[in-house]
C-alpha cells in the first residue's frame, strides 16, 4: 500500500482552542476513508492542513509534497469540495466549465459535458439561480472530470435532500472511484457512507482515537443482544456501551473473543453510528 | 500566461457591470444631456440671432478660415479628452471599490474555497486582480470614452452641417486616433502612479476580517488626524500638510485620473487662446515628466510592498 497522506504529530492551536493535538495517521492509495468526529473535534482543520490552507506543527506529506510549500503543485493532484455553498454565485455554468478547462491541466472537458448532460443544468444559468442540489451536481461534474489522485470532501452533502445525497455518493462510486484514486470524506450523516467506506477514522479533541479498516472493524467490535439473565455476566466483560431495548440490553464490546460473546446472546456487527456514539460519550459534557 | 489570461477574464465576468456597463451607461447619460443641450442651444440660437457655442474657443460659423478649422479640430480633440476623463473618473470610483472587494468578497461568501481548490497560485490571483484594476478597466473606459466623444462630435458636425459647414472637413480636422493613442500610452503612467492606492486597497481587502472599506479609509485618515493634532511631523521639520499630501492622499486618491500632474514639470502654455498649442503642450512628454518625481517612485515601491503583503495574506489568512 502506497501512502497518499502521511501525518505525524499534527498540531494546530487557535487562540482559544487546540484544534489538532498531535494527530498521526496514514491514508493509503485506493481507499475511501471516513474521518468522523463531533463538532469542533478538528476534522476541518485536519483537512485544511492536508490542502495547505492553514499552518500547523508536525510532519505532513501529501503525495510526496509538503502542502505548506508546494500547494500550487499539489492542487493539480488534489481536488476538494468544501460544502455545497462555495461555488461563486455570479458564475455561469458554461463559464465555470470554461475556466476550469483552461486552468486545470488534468481536466477532461468531454467527461464534464457528459456528466452535465445527465442533469437539468443549462449552460447559461448562473449559480445563484440553481438549487443547492443542482450546485452540487455542477461542482461534482467539475471535480469528477479532473484526474486527481486525492479527493477531499468536507460535509459535501450538507443540506441536500435524500435524492441528491444518494445520487452524490452513487456517482462518486460508479463514475469516479478506482484503485488509483483516494477519497477522504468527513460527514455527520454516517449511516449514508457506511457501506462505501473502506477505512474509518474517529477524531476527538484533535486526536485520532480510532483508525481501522472496515474488515477489521467487524472483527474487533461486536454488538450483543443480551437477555436480563446474562446482563450481569456481560457487564463483567467491560463493554464500551450499554443501552436498553424492549427489556433487553445491547452491549458493545471491543476486542472480546467471539465464542465468549455468543454464549451471552445474539452477536451483530455494530453500526458506525452506534460505535461513534459509544466512543464519543461525554464529548459535550 | 494562458492561466493569467483566464484569471483576468474571470475578473471581467464577475465585474462586467463595473468595468463595462458603468462607463457605457455614463457615456449614454452624457450623450443624452449634451444632446438636450445642443437642442436647447439651437432653439435659443434661433430666437436670439447669433449662434455661438462649442468647446473652448470654437465658434461654428459658415465662414471658417483654415486656422479656425484647425482650432475646431483641436477643440474636438480636447472634447474627446474631456469625455474620456469623465468616464475614467467613473471607472476610478468603480476600481476603488473593486479593489476593496477583490480579495474580500470571496472570503465572505466562502467561494475562495472553490478558487483555492484549483491549481492557481496566490500571486497570479492577486496580480490578475491588479492587472484588471490598473490596465483592463482604464483601457475599456478609454475606448468607451473616445467612442462617446466621437458620437458627440458627430452631433456637433450634424449641427454644423445645418449651418452650412461640411461635416467631413470638421471631423477630419480632429485626431481621434491620436487621442486614443495618447490615452493608451498614459495607462502605464496611470498604473505606476496609482500603485500605492491599488496596493493599499488590495492589502486591506486581503487582510480585513470584516468591513475592508472602513479600515481602508479609517487608518490613513485617522493617522493623518493624529499627525495634525500632535504636530508629529514637526519632529522631521515637516508640516502635517506634507503628511496629508504625500501619505494620506497617495494611499487613497492616486486613482484620480491625472492626479500626477502636480508632480510633473511646470506646464508651459505658449498661447492660452490657441487650443491646438495648449493641446501640444499637454503631450506625453509633459505627463511622463512626472517620472522624475520621487513621490511617484516611492509610492510605487510602497505599492509593490503592499501588494506583496496582500499576496501573503491571501495565502495564509485562515478564516476559522
Amino acid at each position: 500500500m502506497t501512502a497518499v497522506v502521511t501525518a505525524t504529530g499534527l498540531s494546530k492551536r487557535y487562540k482559544s482552542s487546540q484544534a489538532l493535538d498531535g494527530a498521526s495517521f496514514q491514508i493509503g492509495s485506493g481507499r475511501i476513508v471516513g474521518l468522523i468526529g463531533p463538532n469542533g473535534a478538528g476534522k476541518t482543520t485536519a483537512l485544511k492542513a492536508i490542502l495547505g490552507l492553514t499552518t500547523f506543527e508536525g510532519q505532513l506529506n501529501v503525495l510526496g509534497l509538503d502542502p505548506r510549500k508546494d500547494r500550487d503543485k499539489l492542487m493539480e493532484q488534489v481536488c476538494f469540495i468544501a460544502d455545497v455553498a462555495v461555488l461563486p454565485r455570479w458564475i455561469r455554468v458554461k463559464d465555470a466549465v470554461d475556466f476550469v478547462a483552461n486552468t486545470h491541466p488534468r481536466f477532461d472537458r468531454s467527461k464534464c459535458d457528459a456528466f452535465l448532460a445527465r442533469t437539468k443544468l443549462q449552460p447559461q444559468q448562473k449559480v445563484k439561480q440553481l438549487s443547492k442540489g443542482m450546485i452540487v451536481q455542477l461542482h461534482l461534474a467539475l471535480v469528477m472530470s479532473i484526474d486527481a489522485r486525492l479527493l477531499v470532501l468536507d460535509e459535501p452533502t450538507l443540506g441536500l435532500d435524500i435524492l441528491y445525497r444518494k445520487q452524490f455518493y452513487q456517482s462518486l462510486l460508479e463514475d469516479y472511484f478506482d484503485e488509483e484514486k483516494t477519497i477522504l470524506v468527513t460527514t455527520h450523516q454516517v449511516e449514508e457512507i457506511e457501506h462505501i467506506l473502506t477505512d474509518l477514522m474517529f477524531i476527538r479533541d484533535g486526536k485520532i482515537v480510532l483508525d481501522t479498516d472496515m474488515d477489521s472493524l467487524g472483527e474487533r467490535f461486536a454488538e450483543v443482544l443480551v437477555g436480563a439473565e446474562f446482563a450481569h455476566a456481560a457487564r463483567e466483560l467491560k463493554p464500551l456501551d450499554e443501552r436498553q431495548v424492549f427489556g433487553k440490553s445491547i452491549f458493545l464490546f471491543d476486542n472480546v473473543s467471539r465464542p465468549e460473546l455468543e454464549r451471552l446472546g445474539e452477536v451483530r456487527r455494530p453500526s458506525i453510528g452506534d460505535l461513534f456514539v459509544a466512543t464519543m460519550k461525554g464529548t459535550y459534557a | 500566461m494562458k492561466t493569467f489570461y483566464w484569471l483576468v477574464k474571470r475578473e471581467f465576468w464577475e465585474h462586467k457591470g463595473g468595468f463595462f456597463w458603468a462607463p457605457v451607461v455614463t457615456g449614454i447619460v452624457f450623450l443624452v444631456l449634451n444632446g438636450m443641450g445642443i437642442v436647447l442651444g439651437e432653439v435659443f440660437g434661433r430666437r436670439f440671432g447669433g449662434l455661438q457655442f462649442g468647446g473652448g474657443n470654437v465658434h461654428l460659423q459658415s465662414d471658417m478660415s483654415l486656422a479656425d478649422l484647425r482650432n475646431a479640430g483641436a477643440g474636438i480633440d480636447i472634447m474627446l479628452y474631456a469625455v474620456a476623463a469623465i468616464i475614467l473618473g467613473v471607472t476610478a470610483i468603480v476600481v476603488f471599490f473593486y479593489c476593496l472587494g477583490a480579495l474580500y468578497d470571496d472570503r465572505r461568501d466562502r467561494s475562495i474555497l472553490f478558487w483555492k481548490s484549483l491549481p492557481l497560485s496566490d500571486s497570479s490571483t492577486v496580480l490578475s486582480k491588479l492587472a484588471s484594476a490598473a490596465l483592463l478597466a482604464p483601457a475599456i473606459s478609454i475606448v468607451v470614452g473616445v467612442i462617446v466623444g466621437l458620437v458627440l462630435a458627430m452631433f456637433l458636425a450634424v449641427v454644423a452641417l445645418v449651418h452650412g459647414i461640411n461635416l467631413w472637413t470638421l471631423l477630419m480636422a480632429a485626431h481621434p486616433f491620436r487621442v486614443v493613442g495618447t490615452l493608451v500610452l498614459l495607462i502605464p503612467l496611470y498604473a505606476i502612479w496609482a500603485l500605492p492606492t491599488l496596493g493599499w486597497l488590495l492589502l486591506c481587502s486581503a487582510w480585513a476580517k470584516s468591513k475592508p472599506f472602513l479600515w481602508a479609509i479609517a487608518l490613513p485618515v485617522g493617522s493623518g488626524v493624529i499627525v495634525s493634532w500632535f504636530g508629529l511631523m514637526g519632529v522631521l521639520n515637516l508640516s502635517s500638510d506634507w503628511y496629508w499630501k504625500n501619505v494620506v492622499s497617495r494611499l487613497l486618491g492616486s486613482l484620480i485620473p491625472g492626479s500626477w500632474v502636480g508632480n510633473a514639470s511646470p506646464l508651459v502654455i505658449s498661447d492660452h487662446s490657441d487650443p491646438s498649442a495648449m493641446l501640444n503642450s499637454l503631450d506625453l512628454a509633459y505627463h511622463y515628466s512626472a517620472l522624475a518625481s520621487p513621490s511617484l517612485w516611492i509610492g510605487a515601491i510602497a505599492g509593490i510592498a503592499m501588494i506583496a503583503g496582500a499576496i501573503w495574506f491571501r495565502r495564509w489568512r485562515d478564516e476559522s
